[in-house]
């Protein structure tokens, strides 16, 4: 089952596959041909299954518990007027994600690795195949290529999985501690949240993937995408597990 | 030996009567003792990871003439209207009380580095194993001929905050219909590169509903400065006309005040001003230079990979008054600063472990009314200096939704680190 709630995500699940999307260095989508990104038409039926009891998408689709997913591709995060869409979504959308392929599939696989605190309650689809076939599925119901030559849509996204081994990295919460204090300069150690999020009682697989997407560059945020980019693997595992213990 | 919170509360209590004899030496051997001159962001961050991080073993005295410190960052959105004036203010209680910091509220005036001892302005003096010197900036004096620390009551610089931010704000507000507010901005290096540059953008958001005739002129001896377009983009947008400013290449680096007449001579020409804020060129704050600890260019150098100075081992400079390389002088920094340096002193004094170096700083400046930008960097010290890594820095033309983001980023900004440096107010 894909759909189950956010809480019993958190205490069940370790360190499922952390699963990223991130472009290969210097090879550009378009330059990958024009593979299809899938097969649309079984993605429908993932669609019916996992997405249509809070979403529609079509011809006169309105916005349910989910918005409305008629042109995703290429629009801003958050950005259905009138929606009333969580905080960590809304903040993203101000923050300059949009909604490509790229950062599509990465929310896909695991929703928390790009909005932390996201409302949508579903555990993301680890399944590459699957996810794939969804995509070319929203696709389908997008602006169609020639619309939006920029972003490449008919390409293959380029996968890449977090290395198991990285993702099972357990930190030092003694490093950690130490490296959080760069952190404490602006997310406050009792964890309130007033114009920057809380990050304290993070569970540590969420945390890793988080600042793993921060710093493939797939989460926007120019001040966290340059912490996280100069941490290692260690690192970031380090400040996961000591973020994990405090405020619990 | 460890300890724990009773211990170290018994402790301190039993040394509060004799703390100041003067016996130091006695005292040290019992706990080594880091001093600490200054109490501002540099100063008390490194005395609250210390005391905490330590917990008890290390005895943690700061010395701070001033109850309550007033940050300077922010204190433009107080005169823009956006901040109140106690919001600015923060006391020293939960350094004492929740950390145990030995809090003197005195002036240092000399530094014995061969003794280790700091001398008081109320008598006495306290000895060291290690010091830290954290005392802001100091103006150099006669770099705006024609202004003194005896004219500031009439031209203001408001560069230290306090009563100098509110005698300026209530200059500004007491400005005739259509009068002019003039800036003498600072050559570099100084405190808060974009600082001069936010405070004209919340002078001008005053001024436009209050007195929307009224002009601003700055007078600048840079060529170019911080964040620059940002700024000249929300001037252009939100205060068309109102703002100008003189360069180098119009006299901008020649210039004098003269405040009996309220007057600035720009070149060998005399401008009228019913404000005028002069910003000096700094230097770092006189005990660093007393101790010995400064160079000809009146700032203290300091090595990269722990801010000690380069001139005493036992002593560490912080914030704003150490010549470190490349990181600004703003709160933010002295904050990464402080935090590099007591992770060594305590590996120092303790045998705690130590940690390489990492610094980081982010800079917000507030241009109007939920139009935020920011700039900043991460560093990590190079053989010779701290140096730059990468940086980021808020785009010409972003949306009204971001930069609204932005300036309620930098409100929770505020809150995070006047909560990491004065420690959190008690639930």
């Amino acid at each position: 089952m894909n759909r189950s709630f956010r809480r019993a995500r958190h205490m069940g699940v370790a360190a499922a596959a952390i699963i990223l999307a991130v472009a290969t260095q210097g090879r550009s989508d378009q330059q990958q041909g024009a593979a299809p990104i899938g097969d649309a038409e079984a993605g429908a039926a993932v669609f019916a299954e996992d997405c249509a009891a809070c979403h529609q998408i079509g011809k006169g689709a309105t916005d349910q518990v989910g918005p409305q997913l008629t042109g995703i591709f290429d629009r801003p995060a958050g950005a259905i007027e009138g929606f009333d869409y969580s905080p960590a979504l809304q903040r993203m959308g101000a923050d300059g994600l949009i909604w490509r392929l790229k950062t599509l599939d990465a929310f896909l696989a695991n929703p928390v690795a790009m909005v932390s605190d996201t409302a949508m309650i579903f555990d993301g689809i680890a399944d590459s195949p699957r996810r794939q076939d969804l995509l070319a599925f929203l696709r389908a119901h997008s602006a169609q290529p020639g619309d939006i030559p920029e972003s490449a849509p008919t390409a293959k996204a380029i996968l890449f999985e977090l290395p198991p081994e990285t993702a099972a990295l357990v930190g030092d919460p003694e490093y950690g501690q130490y490296l959080a204090q760069e952190c404490a300069t602006c997310h406050q150690g009792d964890g309130s949240a007033e114009g920057i999020p809380a990050i304290t009682g993070w569970p540590a697989p969420d945390f890793m993937a988080a600042m793993h997407a921060y710093k493939a560059k797939l989460r926007p945020h120019p001040v966290m995408q340059m912490m996280a980019g100069r941490l290692d693997d260690e690192q970031i595992a380090a400040l996961a597990a000591y973020y994990e213990q405090i405020g619990e | 030996m460890s300890w724990n919170r009773r211990h170290f509360l018994a402790m301190t209590g039993m040394a509060t009567g004799t703390a100041l004899l003067p016996a130091p030496m006695v005292m040290a051997q019992a706990r080594p003792r880091v001093v600490v001159i200054g109490g501002g962001t540099g100063g008390a961050t490194v005395a609250r990871y210390l005391a905490k991080d330590s917990e008890g073993a290390l005895d943690v005295l700061l010395i701070e003439p001033t109850r309550r410190y007033y940050t300077c960052y922010f204190s433009n959105l107080y005169l823009g209207g956006f901040w109140d004036y106690d919001a600015l203010g923060h006391g020293y209680a939960n350094l004492a009380s929740d950390n145990g910091v030995n809090v003197v509220h005195d002036w240092a005036i000399g530094v014995d580095r061969d003794a280790r001892t700091v001398r008081l302005g109320g008598g006495g003096s306290v000895g060291y194993e290690r010091l830290v010197v954290a005392p802001g900036i100091d103006f150099v004096e006669g770099s705006v001929p024609g202004w003194d620390v005896s004219s500031q009551h009439i031209m203001p610089h408001a560069y230290k905050a306090g009563s100098q931010t509110q005698l300026l704000k209530a200059q500004i507000e007491a400005m005739p219909e259509g009068g002019t507010f003039a800036m003498v901005a600072p050559p570099n290096p100084y405190r808060c590169p974009p600082g001069p540059y936010e405070r004209v953008s919340m002078v001008a958001h005053l001024l436009k509903q209050s007195n929307p005739t009224a002009k601003i002129l700055i007078v600048d001896p840079k060529e170019s400065f911080s964040k620059q377009a940002l700024f000249e983009e929300g001037w252009q947008k939100h205060y068309s006309g109102m703002i100008t400013r003189i360069g180098p290449d119009f006299g901008g680096n020649n210039v004098e005040v003269r405040p009996q007449t309220m007057e600035i001579v720009i070149d060998g020409e005399a401008e009228k001003a019913d404000v005028c804020n002069v910003i000096p060129a700094q230097k770092a704050g006189l005990i660093a230079a007393d101790a010995g600890l400064t160079d000809d260019t009146g700032w203290a150098p300091v090595t990269p990979q722990d801010m000690r100075s380069r001139l005493d081992r036992n002593v560490f400079v912080l914030g704003d008054s150490s010549a470190q390389g490349d990181m600004p002088k703003s709160g933010f920094s002295a904050n990464s600063q402080a935090k590099v340096a007591a992770n060594v002193i305590r590996a120092d004094l303790t045998g705690s472990r130590a940690f390489p170096a990492r610094y980081s700083n982010t800079c917000w400046s507030l241009i109007a009314d939920g139009d935020g930008v920011k700039v900043g960097a991460s560093y990590e010290p190079s053989e010779d200096k701290i140096s730059s890594v990468e940086s980021f820095v808020s785009k010409t033309g972003e949306d009204t939704d971001l930069r609204r983001q932005t300036y309620e980023e930098s409100i929770g900004w505020y809150k995070g680190i006047t909560a990491d440096v004065f420690g959190a107010p008690t639930a």
